[in-house]
């Protein structure tokens, strides 16, 4: 008899594995409420959004990349990049350093793209030396650019990094929800969407049915390398700083939202939804350390751990067995 | 791109072309290393002992490395922890050696040596386990082992007595063939090649190439994979007590770069990232060759800062020119299938 309506359980969230998710948030959350009463309110929901926006932003883009059974690990070096392009180019005016920092991100998205899609370089591997080459570059460029003026962080990209609407709402949040809503319909209404489902699900299927899959590849990371770009900025934004290693953090992070949130890294299988709740989970998470004022290497084994443990929880419950 | 050989090619032939085929990445990785090598001779041409000695030294944390990761990606795995646990091995030795003599250090590095490979078998059975992608896990575990490598030490510190350095650093027999060179090939002659040779290397191979066959041909696919893993933490603890050797420090942050590194050099090495192709000489000259390169932008007056974005330039290129070979070849192939097909029709 129970473990009958374990099944139907078991049933129902193989169906619907987001609720597991949401699950966790919400136990998250209480957790925080029970270690520190009094935290949990208007101010520490705005500011979780506004710490989760970067991240938020940047497992969009790795989702749609790992939707099509890639990884690409060169989105912290975007993110870095673009944050320090934008802070040492502000002495020249607003748009100009918020243009440039984009175009770091779509360039590198390109390179990302040419060589995943036209070149079939594993992505992987491709993103591995985008990365690299990017972060070299960063270092070669700040040694030569200091003398440009202090770096500073644009007005604007502090606004929509930072600033909230009626001291309450983050901008950023307009931000990610627009991005979210964009990235969620148009998987789901659009033919380019399903088309990136298709190109994960089955290669081949793809190319006999006539599907150009490289231009499908090419968007999908230049479209990754452009939100890198605008989470870099988002977080310059938060952090009111850029140095060398900023964006470094959200590598494991960027790919850890997307897989609790349950996209198959082996692509065709999965959606924002998950990776946005996955976002929240692994900010609340770290909130949570901050609270407990765990030591910092005892965080980042906890963390690790609970990622591994999320991940393998999701992995049971969807069924995915592959 | 791990396609079997067809069963029925015919052996024997002109075997020296067949092993020149089968070997022609490597070898090109060994002509990498030589024009590189010949450049550093040109632009430096006091070249002596001390110069290897500090190259040797330089290359064998990294050396030992991609020999890790090669293990892994054999296997069919990757291991995205290996810099994270070559740190927990480095501050280890560094903090259990300090103020001791030469035969503690040793113990302490047999110890390492055997925590290195259970670090990596445990890896292999939490991927085997929760069925979670290698990549997410180890990406995970590189956050614990990390964590676990600054618990043991917080800041770069300690030490290991002279001797116990001397292991890599000094010279044994001639100053021109330094300890460490030495060092290097014993560990791979008396660990890697038995384990090639056996079954298990047979089965190590099979698994990686093809899970299901492998299965299906009777082989314990799961022990296989974990153990692929355990041989990575293995070397992974080889290349932490390297870079004690050559630093003579422990430091808990100093593995991090190592991961990507080892990956840049089995991929320049000829390893297939697919798994169940490559083997690990390739992967150690390719070390050396990323050891070698940012050395040569210093000599040569290059902004040394350069180093990454070349490195990164060579992976991509590199790998760009060996897709190409196959890509072509698949597309004759193709062609000749497409033609055959309509005659039959």
């Amino acid at each position: 008899m129970r473990t009958g309506r374990w099944d139907v359980l078991q049933a129902q969230l193989r169906e619907r594995p987001s609720l597991v998710l949401v699950a966790v948030l919400l136990f998250l959350v209480l957790l925080i409420g029970v270690a520190r009463p009094g935290t949990i309110g208007g101010t520490w929901v705005a500011n979780t959004i506004l710490f989760a926006a970067p991240l938020g932003i940047v497992a969009a883009g790795q989702t749609l990349v790992m939707l099509t059974a890639g990884i690409d690990l060169s989105v912290a070096a975007v993110m870095t990049a673009a944050a320090y392009v934008a802070a040492s180019q502000s002495y020249f005016g607003s748009i100009r350093a918020v243009l440039l920092a984009l175009a770091v991100g779509l360039v590198v998205g390109v390179l990302n793209g040419l060589g995943v899609a036209v070149f079939r370089v594993q992505p992987l591997i491709m993103t591995l030396g985008t990365g690299l080459v990017i972060a070299g570059s960063l270092l070669v460029y700040s040694l030569n650019v200091s003398h440009q003026g202090p770096p500073a962080v644009p007005d604007i990209v502090r606004f929509v990094g930072s600033g909230k609407l009626l001291g309450i709402i983050p901008v950023s949040a307009f931000l990610w929800g627009a991005i979210a809503v964009i990235v969620i319909v148009g998987l789901r209404q659009t033919g380019y969407g399903r088309l990136i489902y298709a190109v994960g699900d089955n290669p081949v299927a793809c190319r006999l049915a006539g599907v150009r899959a490289w231009l499908v590849l090419l968007v999908t990371y230049i479209i990754c390398g452009f939100l890198s770009g605008v989470a870099g900025l988002v977080l310059v934004g938060a952090i009111n700083a850029a140095d060398l290693s900023l964006g470094d953090v959200y590598l494991l992070p960027s790919v850890a939202a997307v897989v609790i949130g349950g996209t198959s890294i082996y692509g065709g299988n999965g959606g924002y939804t998950g990776s946005l709740v996955g976002a929240l989970i692994l900010t609340v998470l770290s909130s949570l350390f901050t609270l407990l004022d765990a030591p910092d290497p005892l965080k980042q084994i906890l963390y690790g751990a609970i990622v591994v443990l999320l991940a393998a929880v999701y992995v049971r419950t969807a069924g995915d067995t592959r | 791109m791990s396609v079997a050989q067809p069963a029925n090619r015919p052996l024997g032939g002109p075997s020296f072309r067949r092993l020149l085929r089968r070997n022609a990445w490597t070898l090109g990785t060994y002509v990498l290393f030589l024009a590189v090598f010949g450049f550093t001779l040109s632009i430096h041409p006091d070249y002596g002992p001390y110069e290897v000695r500090s190259l040797v030294v330089g290359a064998l944390p990294l050396a030992f490395c991609a020999v890790a990761q090669t293990c892994v990606v054999l296997g069919g795995g990757i291991d995205l922890s290996i810099g994270a646990m070559m740190a927990v091995a480095n501050v280890v030795a560094a903090r259990y050696m300090f103020h001791h003599d030469f035969q503690t250090a040793v113990l302490v590095a047999l110890l390492v040596l055997v925590g290195g490979s259970l670090a990596g078998g445990l890896n292999g059975l939490i991927a085997l386990r929760t069925r979670v992608p290698d990549i997410v896990v180890t990406l995970a575990m590189s956050f614990v082992w990390g964590g676990v490598a600054l618990l043991i030490l917080p800041k770069p510190g300690g030490g290991a007595p002279i001797a116990f350095m001397e292991i890599a650093s000094g010279n044994l027999f001639t100053p021109w063939v330094p300890n460490g060179l030495i060092l290097l090939v014993g560990v791979v002659a008396l660990v890697w090649v038995p384990i090639k040779l056996s079954r298990l290397g047979l089965a190590l191979y099979a698994v990686g190439s093809d899970r299901t066959a492998a299965f299906r041909r009777g082989v314990r696919v799961g022990p296989t994979r974990v153990f692929s893993y355990a041989l990575g933490g293995f070397f992974a603890a080889c290349g932490g007590l390297a870079l004690m050797m050559s630093t003579g420090i422990g430091s808990p942050l100093a593995g991090t770069i190592y991961t990507l590194s080892g990956v840049s050099a089995i991929v320049l090495g000829g390893v297939s990232l697919a798994g169940g192709r490559g083997g690990v000489m390739g992967p150690i000259v390719a070390a050396f060759v990323l050891t070698l390169v940012p050395a040569d932008l210093i000599l040569s007056g290059t902004d040394p800062n350069l180093g990454q974005v070349i490195q990164g330039c060579l992976i991509v290129l590199v790998v760009m020119a060996g897709g190409l070979a196959p890509l072509l070849r698949n597309r004759v192939t193709r062609k000749t299938d497409e033609t055959t097909l309509s005659a039959a029709a």
